[in-house]
């Protein structure tokens, strides 16, 4: 009796309201998954709903609205994003795990500011720079603009997942004749994977969802999916099947990435509270 | 200066500067990538500069300054900015709190839970703008058939289009695509508190009110108040969803002051302006920023 009790107690006190938030929560991305398998004549008629699921929508945004070419844009800013933020950070996440120096902290902390910084404050003169450069309108430009976020997020990130690491590890390992930079490359490298695919992922996330350097830097030739689907808003105003299954394409890969890491992300993130 | 003809001096000098060129690469790069570009903000924000007049960068001085001070648009900016943080950071934590609460509790579909709990924070802005837009359908949306079936609106409300909701909506748009982050967060708090605590105390007898307030409270403290601030300054910042969602308008209805430094830049081209209004909005920052970095710099060492 007792526990039957105390399941109806935990029913009430716990599933109920944690089914109540994950409504909440999941909600508007179910109902725009909804919206977007409902054929267009029928949205406005009946609204959104599962008789007569169609995938029409998904097969225009391919067909005629070239939804393709914007994947593959997005695909090589985030993907390029990822090999700068990482390579840059790598070598200054091991002299901040290993090294004590003069001016570590402030130069530790020069990293976590840049992420503090309003984007407005940073795209005007970006814009400038890459005006006179005449980069403009490039992956290379968004690569840029992206790794502003993604260097200082992958150092704090590295850092953390190296101090993990411990130091007699190295240091066995140049006893046996390794560089220094040996040490980095065949001990501690190797042992970081698991946290450098996490970073990789979250920086590719990251890249992926960007819109405001992609909307200002980019644009005509390099259009990646969050600039298409805006630019769909405009143009397809009402027709909301179409522009719900851009929505949930645009979103796929990042939703799909982030559940993957997500647990050791997490556990990344709070212990280094880098970025939101 | 050095000393070459010590036989000990280049190893021990590889050894100093090995840390800072290891360091290099990361830092000479964000130098170019951030401090310089920042500094050239600052630079832009003393003058007159019109992006289709690139041959007019005269120096002003502060002027940009002073007409921010005397623009009705940036008190109203600063107004909604006010009450966008104001509004959005609380829900967000009080939302967030609950949340981990629940989470912290036994039961079966936990891990499912935490799983998927935190999908509005991996999704792109745009989409996040995209779906709320249609939820918020003056004719077809969601909400108003919603509400129009439980009896609490007589008719359709145009949430995005009416300039006294309008901001409501955003703020509430907002609120879910944020607390996860609180979630997430407060929940690592919690599992840091020891379960002995909690015995002890029932132990004694203190009801479960008493033990939250005394000793849940206090073990997340730290936890809450590095999150919020970190959420403040985010929330701040964030113009996309609002920029896609409204634009700013109806009118100046959704305006806050970073987006009135991007659409003055973006569309009237004035990079003078919009500069001195970027910068102006990082001052006011800074305090939030300064109290943050104090409390991160002390968990370095």
């Amino acid at each position: 009796m007792v526990g039957r009790k105390s399941l109806v107690k935990r029913l009430l006190t716990v599933d109920l309201p944690m089914l109540a938030i994950l409504t909440f929560t999941l909600g508007p991305y179910l109902w725009m998954l909804l919206t977007s398998l409902t054929s267009e004549d029928r949205l406005f008629t009946e609204g959104p709903s599962l008789v007569g699921a169609t995938i029409e929508n998904y097969v225009r945004l391919f067909a005629t609205v070239g939804f393709l070419t914007n994947l593959v844009h997005s695909f090589i800013i985030a993907a390029g994003t990822v090999v700068v933020g990482l390579t840059l950070s790598v070598t200054a996440a091991y002299s901040f795990s290993r090294f004590s120096f003069r001016g570590k902290r402030y130069l530790l902390l020069q990293f976590l500011i840049i992420n503090m910084f309003p984007v407005v404050l940073l795209i005007l003169p970006l814009f400038v720079m890459m005006r006179v450069l005449g980069i403009l309108d490039t992956h290379l430009a968004l690569i840029i603009a992206n790794a502003t976020v993604a260097i200082p997020f992958s150092v704090w990130m590295m850092t953390s997942y190296m101090n993990g690491i411990p130091r007699s590890l190295d240091e066995a390992a140049m006893t046996d004749g390794c560089s220094r930079l040996g040490a980095l490359w065949r001990v501690v490298l190797p042992l970081c994977t698991p946290g450098i695919i996490a970073t990789g992922i979250y920086i590719f996330i990251t890249a992926w969802n960007e819109y405001l350097y992609a909307l200002t830097l980019g644009g005509r030739n390099v259009r990646p999916i969050t600039v298409a689907i805006q630019t769909l808003i405009g143009e397809y105003e009402v027709e909301w099947g179409l522009l719900t299954s851009g929505g949930i394409i645009g979103a796929l890969p990042a939703t799909i990435l982030f559940l993957i890491v997500q647990k050791r992300l997490i556990s990344g993130l709070t212990q280094g509270a880098v970025k939101g | 200066m050095l000393t070459m003809n010590e036989p000990m001096g280049r190893a021990a000098l590889a050894r100093k500067v090995l840390p800072y060129a290891l360091l290099s690469p990361a830092v000479l790069v964000t130098l170019a990538i951030v401090f310089f570009p920042m500094i050239q903000a600052a630079w832009m924000s003393l003058h007159d500069y019109i992006l289709w007049k690139p041959k007019d960068f005269t120096f002003v001085g502060l002027k940009n300054f002073a007409t921010a001070l005397g623009d009705e648009v940036f008190w109203i900016s600063l107004k909604h900015t006010v009450i966008w943080i104001a509004l959005t950071i609380p829900a967000q934590l009080l939302l967030g709190l609950a949340t981990a609460l629940l989470l912290n509790q036994e039961f079966p579909w936990r891990p499912l839970a935490r799983a998927l709990v935190i999908i509005p924070w991996a999704l792109p802005s745009v989409v996040i703008a995209l779906m709320w837009v249609w939820i918020y359908d003056a004719n077809y949306g969601i909400l108003n058939e919603f509400m129009l079936r439980l009896g609490l609106i007589k008719a359709s409300v145009p949430w995005l289009a009416d300039p006294d909701t309008a901001l409501y909506a955003i703020i509430l748009t907002l609120t879910w695509q944020g607390f996860p982050f609180f979630a997430v967060m407060i929940l690592a708090g919690l599992q840091s508190i020891p379960k002995s605590y909690y015995e002890a105390a029932s132990l004694d007898g203190a009801s479960t009110l008493r033990q939250f307030w005394h000793i849940t409270l206090p073990g997340i403290s730290g936890v809450l108040i590095t999150a919020v601030l970190l959420r403040t300054i985010w929330v701040a910042n964030s113009i996309d969803v609002i920029f896609v969602m409204t634009g700013g308008g109806p009118g100046y209805a959704t305006y806050t002051l970073p987006l009135y430094a991007f659409i003055k830049a973006r569309t009237n081209l004035d990079f003078g302006y919009g500069s001195s209004l970027a910068v102006l909005f990082t001052l006011m920052l800074l305090g939030l920023v300064v109290v943050y970095l104090r409390r991160a710099g002390r968990g370095i060492d």
